[in-house]
């Protein structure tokens, strides 16, 4: 339904996409005790390191292979083999992921092979999961990097049902719920809460509430993650009842869990509003073949009271949207439910689900083609990331912070958006900045005959209101 | 506290249709069964958008600490009416009666930290009761400070809102209008040719700032706005309001008194009229003009209204295609019945019912007349009946003041807010632009199909007890309109 625009211009400017590594890190980050390493420069991993760090505002475990210019000339297969050693010798992480970047895809290095070199060499860390994934800089975005992730640590981990002779359903209550990046540590928290009431037991893959939720724990620092998904249970996802798939983009992961093991898999492009959560709640009333408890219809009427109460506010408002494309897609959703309109819509990277988006539009583009648009269009309110928060100033218009990253605020990773609940405090949170911000108000009018008193009539000529 | 013959004289009000009925002025509230506010609630209300005011409410705090920050009436200049002021009578100063002497220094207080033209004092029940002698303490506030106080004696237990209204009026005429002669004419506002005639506007506030887009129109016009009542208005502006020489009252019954005062000891002639639609808007420019009796201000007018009604008709096509035979229940309270009809029909919508509890017998006429014999007059406000009727009679929308509001919304029926609360401007031609838009809005809205939608769960069990009989099968949810279908396994949703 909708256009894709692709970039038409030489020069990016105000960037919305993050890199592909970013993503990968972020999939790796929700293992338990798990460290990406980034195969590239230092700079790579440097730079990741700090985003991240802004974001969660927690310690990030993350390495490098440190290519420098020897290596990158004559080849960095040492780097990449000994890196994983080095990590492995001192960290004994459960999961390392080899994350490419553009330097090292470029030199045309080959990790999957340096991976399987690293086993034949060092055979005393054959406990310890290495995952390489392709995810360079040079295409896609942070969703597709998560995604590419996903779909390698699924291969790799997960035995084919043949091999393990594991059957579908074995663990009754056990579902699989694959979670795009889309999802925050709050929304993640949620979805688990949802998906017990139904008595249902979800491994989240993966899952960085565990692990970017900004607990406190008992160790002062740990050079990998605590918390996130158990590598071991990767094993179980073929004997699980449902494989629930959160998130467009991760659909060829979804596909390829349900071919390795028979576990169906249910697809549901986000839970933003009412539908897809009527969608995703049924599915969960199905599997767990339970009656949906009082307390989630309860939150489903809450949510149609909210969009009453908000669409004075958000019909017609004139929208702007930048994010990652799985998230872009449920805005739209979203605010196109509520009547608003959407007058630009643009994504980091290009994926299919974009084509099936409500509006007619979507660009892939940078920051300024956001900001043009929305001026041109005479956008309300904006949609984005810390980043976007320029453009709305330049526009003098309010923005509901969202997606990734969100530095300038605190707790931005712990929002939820999901669920009837997260829906509708997300739609409080829209209208709350059109009530506040947005509200078009009739100009002040200074009548040239009027009796106002002495230092009103002069504080203001009739230009200025 | 105002005697009974007081009372009596208020809600005796000639120039008020509702005095020709049985009923003599406003109908006493039923204990059980009232709704609306009280006296102080209309005098304040009438009152608190004059600006620059320093408003003080006599009593313990219930009476200003729910009504305080009126934010539906804008200013173009001072703020002070928004800041929000009470004496807060403690039980001590109501037992020991320290309340007038509250009082004193309250005045004090607020003429030190906002150096106001004038101080406003509502008396409330509480010291209506204790007899607290308000006249008495503004009159010698006034003398020690220098700075007009003016009681408005409005204590709850008078009456109604309406008569809060009246009282507000009164204590206009009585204390304030005729204080002042109004400023020459501002140095380069001259015209050749053009007489430039003062005007006041009775009733009219400003809600969301609408009236600045009636505004320029009289201006244009070389009507000088004297003073509006109490919208934008200033304590200076009010003062000179005996000089106009036309009065309009806008849209409601409310302050009637105020132009008949007027015009017994004035003799300022004035006329009813509204700024809801075109039709309305463009009968008051052309009121003034004939009342005022100046053939060239005639001719320009009309000049006027004839481009103004091409132009904004010309806005409003786009809009009338979408609004065409939608049908309207109009249930208003304050704003006349009528007036809103006329609006509504401009843009080919179809009223198939209104309100008509504070309408007079003048306005049923109109209502006839605009809407044919047969018309339903809704009498019976009650939330529930009002629903009832949006059933019977198929309405797509209920136009309302704002606390019906959440009645309709409830209802699932969608809604239009045209009460003082509003956030919106409908007044005028341009108004009429921000009606449209907001029918559009709620009318055209996706969420009335969500929020009558069933949940799949309960639309499933209801039509047909189809359940997930086997784990291992994989039933496609990516689409929530459909209801649950068991589908073989390994077949997935594709794109």
């Amino acid at each position: 339904m909708a256009e894709i625009v692709k970039r038409n211009k030489a020069l990016s400017v105000n960037p919305l996409k993050a890199s592909q590594p970013m993503g990968g890190s972020l999939a790796c980050l929700g293992f338990d005790r798990a460290i990406p390493m980034l195969h590239g420069s230092q700079g790579c991993t440097a730079f990741a390191k700090v985003f991240f760090v802004r974001h969660f505002r927690e310690p990030i475990p993350l390495q490098t292979t440190a290519m420098d210019q020897a290596s990158s000339v004559l080849g960095a297969d040492e780097n990449v083999i000994e890196g994983i050693k080095a990590i492995a010798e001192k960290s004994n992480p459960a999961l390392i992921t080899v994350l490419t970047t553009g330097l090292a895809e470029t030199q045309g290095c080959d990790v999957h092979r340096n991976v399987r070199e690293f086993r034949e060499k060092y055979p005393e860390y054959a406990h310890i999961a290495v995952v390489a994934v392709n995810t360079p800089d040079f295409t896609g975005c942070v969703e597709t990097g998560f995604a590419a992730t996903v779909y390698e640590i699924i291969k790799a981990l997960v035995p084919d049902a043949a091999t393990a002779g594991s059957k579908p359903g074995t663990r009754q209550r056990q579902v699989s719920v694959l979670v795009s990046p889309m999802l925050t540590p709050g929304d993640l928290e949620s979805l688990r809460d949802l998906i017990e009431q139904f008595n249902l037991r979800p491994v989240l893959v993966p899952d960085v509430s565990e692990s970017l939720d900004g607990s406190l724990t008992e160790d002062e620092f740990s050079p990998v993650t605590i918390g996130g998904t158990l590598v071991s249970e990767m094993a179980t996802l073929g004997e699980a009842r449902a494989t629930l798939v959160i998130g467009a983009s991760l659909k060829k992961a979804g596909e390829l869990l349900q071919e390795k093991t028979g576990v169906p898999s249910h697809y549901f492009d986000h839970l933003y509003g009412l539908e897809a959560n009527d969608a995703f709640i049924t599915a969960l009333a199905e599997i767990s073949e339970q009656p949906v408890p009082q307390k989630i219809e309860r939150q489903r009427s809450q949510l149609q009271d909210a969009m009453l109460d908000t669409h004075f506010m958000l019909g017609q408002l004139r929208v702007a949207i930048a994010a990652d494309p799985d998230q872009l897609n449920a805005f739209i959703h979203l605010v196109k439910g509520m009547g608003a309109e959407v007058v630009a819509a643009i994504s980091a990277g290009n994926t299919p689900v974009l084509a099936t988006a409500p509006v007619d539009s979507i660009k892939i583009g940078d920051l300024e083609d956001l900001e043009l648009m929305a001026k041109e269009r005479k956008a309300q309110l904006l949609i984005g990331n810390s980043h976007a928060v320029g453009s709305a100033e330049r526009l003098g218009i309010p923005i509901l912070r969202a997606g990734f990253p969100l530095y300038d605020i605190i707790g931005g990773y712990q929002k939820t958006w999901i669920g009837y609940r997260g829906t509708r405090q997300a739609l409080f949170d829209l209208a709350n900045l059109v009530i506040n911000f947005a509200h078009e108000e009739i100009e002040v009018y200074h009548s040239p005959y009027a009796q106002k008193p002495e230092a009103e009539r002069h504080a203001c000529s009739p230009s200025c209101h | 506290m105002k005697s009974t013959k007081d009372i009596a004289e208020l809600l005796d009000e000639p120039a008020c249709e509702h005095n020709k009925k049985e009923k003599s002025g406003c109908a006493k509230p039923k204990p059980g069964s009232a709704a609306g506010g009280c006296a102080f609630d209309g005098a304040q209300i009438a009152l608190l958008p004059i600006a620059d005011v320093a408003h003080i409410v006599h009593g313990p705090i219930a009476c200003a600490g729910s009504s305080w920050d009126n934010r539906g009436t804008r200013s173009s200049g001072s703020e002070l009416y928004r800041i929000g002021m009470t004496t807060d009578l403690t039980e001590q100063d109501v037992v020991m009666g320290r309340s007038e002497k509250r009082l004193f220094h309250s005045i004090k207080q607020a003429i030190e930290s906002y150096n106001p033209p004038a101080v406003f004092i509502y008396n409330t029940c509480v010291p209506a009761l204790v007899g607290d002698d308000i006249n008495a303490t503004c009159k010698s506030a006034a003398e020690r400070w220098g700075v007009p106080v003016v009681p408005i004696d409005c204590a709850g237990f008078y009456g109604t809102k309406n008569l809060g209204n009246r009282i507000a009026g009164d204590a206009m005429v009585n204390h304030v209008i005729g204080t002042r002669d109004p400023d020459p004419l501002p140095p380069g506002t001259e015209r050749p040719g053009i007489k430039v005639h003062d005007v006041n506007l009775v009733g009219e506030y400003n809600i969301a700032g609408e009236f600045w887009h009636v505004l320029p129109l009289l201006d244009e016009m070389g009507l000088r706005v004297l003073c509006t009542l109490s919208g934008d208005a200033r304590f200076r502006e009010v003062q000179t309001m005996h000089k106009a020489e036309v009065n309009m009252m806008v849209c409601s019954k409310a302050m009637v008194n105020v132009a008949r005062k007027l015009q017994q000891q004035y003799g300022t002639p004035w006329f009813e009229g509204s700024f809801y639609g075109i039709t309305d808007t463009s009968q008051a420019l052309r009121d003034f003009a004939r009342v005022i009796n100046d053939p060239d201000l005639i001719e320009r007018t009309e000049a006027i209204i004839a481009r103004e009604e091409a132009r904004i008709r010309e806005l409003l096509a786009p809009w009338k295609e979408r609004l065409k035979g939608k049908r309207v229940l109009l249930f208003t309270g304050g704003v006349k019945s009528w007036s809103v009809i006329s609006a509504l029909q401009d843009l080919g919508m179809v009223v198939v019912a209104t309100g008509t509890k504070k309408s007079t017998e003048e306005d049923k006429a109109r209502i006839r007349e605009l809407m044919g014999e047969d018309t339903l007059m809704i009498e019976d406000g009650s939330p529930k009946q009002l629903i009832q009727i949006v059933h019977d009679y198929k309405a797509d929308i209920l136009i309302a003041g704002g606390r019906n509001m959440y009645t309709a919304l409830k209802a699932k029926i969608p809604f239009l807010d045209i009460n003082q609360e509003r956030e919106f401007g409908y007044e005028g031609y341009q108004g009429m632009l921000e009606l449209v838009r907001q029918l559009a809005l709620t009318l055209e809205s996706p969420v009335w199909a969500s929020v009558r939608k069933q949940a799949p769960w309960k639309a499933a069990k209801s039509s047909n007890n189809v359940g997930c009989a086997d784990a291992g099968g994989a039933s496609v949810a990516n689409d929530a309109l459909h209801s649950v279908q068991h589908i073989p396994q390994n077949a997935v949703a594709a794109e």
